[in-house]
């Protein structure tokens, strides 16, 4: 759609093909096209239109309209140019009186059962139906009712009597964010087809035939909420009519223009068009070229963004002396002097590293870049975290120390390559799902997959997706299964030996292959600990070893536990066993949490590491920074958020800038973070809502959403994508602007005027970044780092021709068992995650109409444990850990396995971390949010803590109404 | 209207997964066993074969032989279609549902006999035509008509 506003993305009409050339003549044009390319694609190549309405080029062909028929010599008849590929030497006429006559023929008949409301229509002006009657020449539907007969159709609801039309249906405006209106279909089927083919969900099918058909989500009955629909907005998107329709458009009306930009939930980094109306932004479409997800898009990037315009949305800075009074409204002045006056204050008071900093992955690198920069350049210390500390630390660590890099070893299209995939602790149907849909798309292509997760996950079974092999081990055994896999490999003698010879150390392979040799590894001697059948497991590791290309894709579920960063390197070592690294459809792939929690990381936001994962212990790296920002800079590396926490409580830790991160709902043992937030001096948040960490905040500073600014976010593949700003900050400032007052405001001096120059300044001084300007993202689209002289136009696939170190490094993993054990009191492990209409502590999603999709968070149990404890579906629970406890609603199933509960995290009223422990991986802090011991049992309401917690929110959350 | 136990309806599904492309024959076995294809087994059809429910719906609603409720004891279908419209078809298939004071797909208060609609039984040279059960009848008149509901017990 919308051809005629960015003529860049012309629909080709089929997909694109790969193949030897083959050369043709269309209209007297000679065209030269890869072989197996349709010929309506190829008379698109040579820039000549082909009515069409079935055809669109995410789709395979499917013949259905004949709008695109033509001749071509030497054949009978007329074929459809969509289902016939090209051959050498065709010669092809698309507009004779011929054709032109067949054509017209057949929009008649599709005009005479649509309405010709177009002036009212919501896709007037959007319309592929009207585009091809004016292109064929339509001017005349001479169908007329029989003699005394009435003209049977689909979309008058009454006839001239006012009988009610039987073939009429109504609109089903089930989904908060399309609707369907058969009275307007043209059964094209690029709906179905776009949900099989696309999204891989097969929610939607023709029902009847003939005259009967009819779109239908699900079974009979079913309206588009009740069907399997995720509403990842691919048939609406694809619908050549108003038939199924944006709310939005039929509301705000047809976009005038569009801004390419970054989505802002999730890891996979789509790139979307932001569609406007004047300065209305009235509709989110995935964007055909964005290099991540290639016009795919999920519910939260394409409809939920709502959230800007909240009503909870705060636009003016606030302070207070103390967080038991209410917030005063004040000027940015006053705001940015209070704060300023506050954290130097307590420097004064208590010492340079009494304050710090929390960097955001959920704002651009040069928002975070300049806010660890505040710290080491302003605040004169290394105390900046990240919200990475709590999800993927341990990859950046596992992944530094086994290859190198602290990334994902490939891009997004490598999926496409893969013949066996392995996914640990993650369920991307859920937390990435433009990326499932590809890995879905491969799969019924024929790949493999192996599951390693405690809960049976959408990917183990769902439409034409199966997994070979699910291993669903008990939570906290990462290790001693990866090791396990490992041992088979090496035991069964499976692994790639000419790969390790040439890229591994052979000698600290030998030491490994001695080490995971030992029996205790091996399936059968773990079993009893994880609780993985031996047999499928070494099944598993066969497959995975000699099946083809091996991937490997992992979640949270591997990175969130006390050996976090152990199983990131066994599964390294996985990798590097099966020589499984460095071409497409190989490698290690970390699925990001966050949209740029990849960039957080990178520009230098944990206490131990300059921009480019450079340690501060290094005097060189310190003196490239030390030149640029004109400053002495701290060797010792900072305060982790763990230990700003406990500093706090011990009362040597007093001030906070926390940039777009609710630490008190996401970081784990919510009771020690508030009593660390609670013992601070001078919390200053920096967000869009009045978060719960803003319950204890003494300033706060309005935040602007992923619309309103200009920079740059890097996604789960390395990739850096361009965000744009499409609406001026409602607040009055980009975040960097905001950041960059208040560094100003305590004496820095700082003079950006835009974020191209901040990136000018991460690019002098960040080695992996050295090649990343704004001009190059313009030109390129988006650039993959490390991207360098070496490799000026960015590094799709990391490792191709050696590791990043050099000698890949193989490191034992030794399984240690969790200090958070179950026993008599406990006796259950919780584990915690993502649904896919919420994101992360839901501040954004919870605020859009996603949730109708989940409104509160559920307890997941095994029907067997809710039995022995009297529970049904649907009653209140109490959920209890050493830690503490809430209640919260249970749902039975048989996903989880007996013994396992799993709950998500998006509610605050429900606080899962409430639950969840202060235990956390050996070498980054990443809290073990993975696994808990707790104990579930019948409730009848709130836990005295979360009416406490309420209480203490809505007394925190007063605003004084503003002194005129 | 009893529904069929899980436990039939699994034994067909294990009958008829080992085939290539097995919906069909599954749905043509259900719908001999039970008379129809409940929507009980909706949920295992499409597990077994790990297909959506969508789907499911989408063949079982193309085919008009397949129906979500058990029919009478015999099904009558009188051909609609053109060579036997050419000669009366039309006639005495109004004729016949008049009689018996139903419409299409309506079963009499009985449950004797289910009248359908066929779209063509291949017998235009004795047309017009009709089918009980299992058994075309071509050359169908008034009197062929009454005795093919009598013995049907209409």
């Amino acid at each position: 759609m919308k051809d005629f506003i960015i003529p860049k993305d012309r629909d080709m009409g089929t997909p694109a093909k790969a193949g030897a050339s083959v050369t043709l003549e269309i209209d007297g044009v000679a065209v030269t096209v890869p072989e197996g390319t349709s010929v309506l694609r190829a008379a698109a190549e040579a820039g000549i239109s082909i009515p069409k309405l079935c055809a669109s080029d995410n789709l395979e062909a499917f013949g259905s309209c004949r709008l695109c028929v033509v001749e071509i010599e030497g054949r009978r008849g007329t074929p459809a140019s969509c289902t016939t590929p090209v051959t050498p030497g065709m010669v092809v006429h698309t507009g004779s009186s011929k054709v032109g006559k067949i054509r017209r023929g057949v929009m008649e008949l599709y005009i005479s059962d649509h309405p010709l409301d177009c002036l009212t229509c919501s896709a007037n002006g959007d319309c592929e139906l009207q585009d091809m009657a004016g292109a064929v020449g339509l001017r005349d539907v001479r169908y007329d009712a029989p003699e005394k007969g009435v003209m049977v159709n689909h979309f008058e609801a009454r006839n001239t009597s006012g009988e009610a039309n039987p073939e009429w249906l109504p609109k089903d405006d089930s989904n908060p964010y399309f609707s369907y209106d058969p009275s307007k279909c043209i059964v094209c089927n690029r709906c179905v087809r776009a949900c099989e083919e696309v999204q891989g969900t097969f929610a939607l099918t023709i029902q009847g035939r003939g005259f009967d058909s009819r779109v239908s989500a699900g079974n009979a009955g079913d309206d588009f909420l009740a069907s399997d629909c995720v509403s990842c907005g691919a048939c609406v998107q694809t619908c050549p009519t108003a038939t199924l329709q944006e709310k939005s458009i039929i509301e705000l009306g047809t976009p005038d223009r569009s801004v390419i930009t970054t989505c802002a939930y999730c890891g996979v980094g789509c790139s979307f068009k932001a569609e406007m109306n004047g300065d209305t932004l009235v509709r989110m479409t995935p964007y055909k070229h964005g290099k991540a997800n290639h016009g795919h898009s999920c519910v939260k990037g394409r409809f939920a963004y709502g959230y800007a315009h909240h009503k909870d949305r705060i636009l003016k800075p606030m302070i207070r002396e103390r967080i038991d009074q209410p917030w005063r409204e004040v000027d940015w002045d006053e705001a940015l002097r209070f704060a300023a006056t506050r954290m130097r204050g307590l420097q004064e008071k208590y010492g340079k590293k009494s304050i710090g900093v929390i960097t955001s992955s959920r704002c651009t690198n040069e928002e975070t870049y300049l806010v660890q920069k505040l710290a080491r350049a302003v605040f004169g210390n290394n105390n900046t975290d990240t919200c990475a500390r709590v999800c993927h630390s341990p990859t950046g660590y596992g992944l530094g120390q086994t290859f190198g890099t602290s990334a994902g070893t490939q891009d997004f299209d490598s999926v496409e390559h893969t013949d066996v995939v392995v996914v640990i602790g993650a369920n991307p149907t859920d937390g990435h799902p433009v990326f499932a849909s590809r890995l879905k798309k491969r799969l019924r292509e024929g790949a493999k997959l192996i599951v390693v997760d405690p809960r049976r996950i959408d990917l183990v079974k769902s439409a034409h997706v199966a997994a070979s092999h699910h291993l669903p081990l008990r939570p906290g055994t990462n290790v001693a299964v990866v090791s396990a896999l490992a041992h088979v490999i090496v035991t069964e003698g499976l692994m790639d030996q000419d790969f390790i010879r040439e890229r591994c150390d052979w000698d600290e392979f030998q030491h490994y292959a001695d080490f995971i040799s030992n029996p205790r590894h091996s399936p059968e001697a773990t079993a009893l600990l994880t609780g993985v059948d031996p047999a499928a497991l070494r099944a598993a590791a066969r497959l995975f070893a000699t099946g083809g290309n091996g991937s490997i894709y992992y979640g949270l579920g591997v990175t969130e536990h006390s050996q976090g960063s152990t199983t990131v390197m066994g599964i390294a070592n996985l990798a590097m066993l099966t020589g499984n690294m460095g071409r497409p459809g190989v490698g290690v792939n970390p699925l990001r949490g966050q949209n740029n929690v990849q960039g957080a990381c990178d520009m230098g936001s944990f206490p131990h590491e300059l921009p480019g994962y450079r340690h501060v212990k290094g005097p060189e790296v310190r003196k490239v920074f030390e030149e640029a920002w004109g400053v002495q800079i701290d060797a010792e590396p900072g305060l982790r958020i763990p230990n700003m926490l406990d500093a706090a409580v011990d009362g040597t830790f007093k001030g906070l800038y926390c940039q777009g991160e609710d630490i008190l709902q996401s970081d784990p043992d919510t009771k020690h973070v508030a009593a660390g937030l609670a013992a601070m001096d001078c919390v200053i948040v920096h967000d869009l809502f009045l978060n719960e960490t803003a319950n204890y905040a003494h300033v706060f500073l309005p935040g602007s959403t992923f619309l309103e600014k200009d920079g740059t976010f890097t996604n789960a593949e390395r990739r850096i994508n361009r965000v744009r700003k499409v609406i001026p900050p409602l607040n009055g400032y980009a975040d960097w602007e905001i950041t960059q007052m208040l560094a100003n405001a305590m004496g820095a001096g700082w003079t950006y005027a835009h974020p191209a120059r901040i990136m000018e300044e991460i690019a002098a001084t960040t080695p992996s970044f050295a090649g990343v300007d704004y001009a190059l993202l313009e030109e390129k689209g988006s650039v993959q780092w490390p991207c360098n002289e070496s490799h000026p136009e960015g590094t799709p696939l990391m490792h191709v021709d050696g590791f990043m170190r050099g000698k890949g490094r193989f490191i034992f993993t030794e399984y240690v068992a969790t200090d958070e054990k179950t026993g008599p009191r406990f006796p259950l492990l919780l584990t915690t995650g993502r649904i896919l209409s919420q994101y992360n502590v839901g501040a954004q999603t919870r605020r859009t109409d996603n949730v109708i999709w989940h409104e509160e968070d559920l307890l997941e149990i095994h029907p067997h444990d809710a039995e022995m404890r009297g529970l049904k579906e649907g009653d209140w629970v109490r959920l209890a850990s050493r830690a503490g406890e809430t209640t919260l609603r249970a749902k039975l199933t048989d996903r989880v396995s007996p013994g396992v509960v799993y709950t998500t995290f998006h509610h605050p009223d429900t606080q899962a971390n409430v639950i969840t422990t202060d235990y956390s991986d050996w070498a980054t802090n990443c809290p073990e949010y993975k696994v808990t011991a707790v104990q579930v049992s019948l409730s009848n309401g709130p836990s005295d803590w979360q009416e406490d917690y309420a209480a203490q929110a809505a007394q925190a959350r007063r605003i004084l109404p503003a002194a005129e | 209207m009893t529904t069929p136990a899980p436990d039939d309806i699994q034994a067909i599904l294990t009958e008829h997964l080992h085939l290539e492309g097995p919906l069909l024959p599954i749905l043509h076995a259900m719908q001999d066993s039970f008379g129809y294809i409940p929507e009980a087994a909706h949920r295992h059809i499409a597990e077994a074969l790990n297909i959506s429910r969508a789907e499911l719906h989408g063949v079982i609603s193309f085919y008009h032989d397949f129906r979500a409720n058990p029919a009478g004891r015999h099904v009558l279908k009188i051909c609609r279609a053109e060579a036997c419209q050419a000669v009366g078809g039309t006639a005495l298939a109004d004729a016949t549902l008049t009689k018996l004071g139903l419409d299409w797909h309506g079963t009499t208060a009985n449950g004797a006999v289910t009248v359908e609609p066929v779209y063509c039984l291949g017998l235009c040279a004795c047309a017009p035509a009709a089918m009980l059960d299992d058994r075309v009848v071509g050359r169908m008149d008034a009197a062929r008509m009454d005795a093919l509901l009598a013995e049907a017990g209409a």
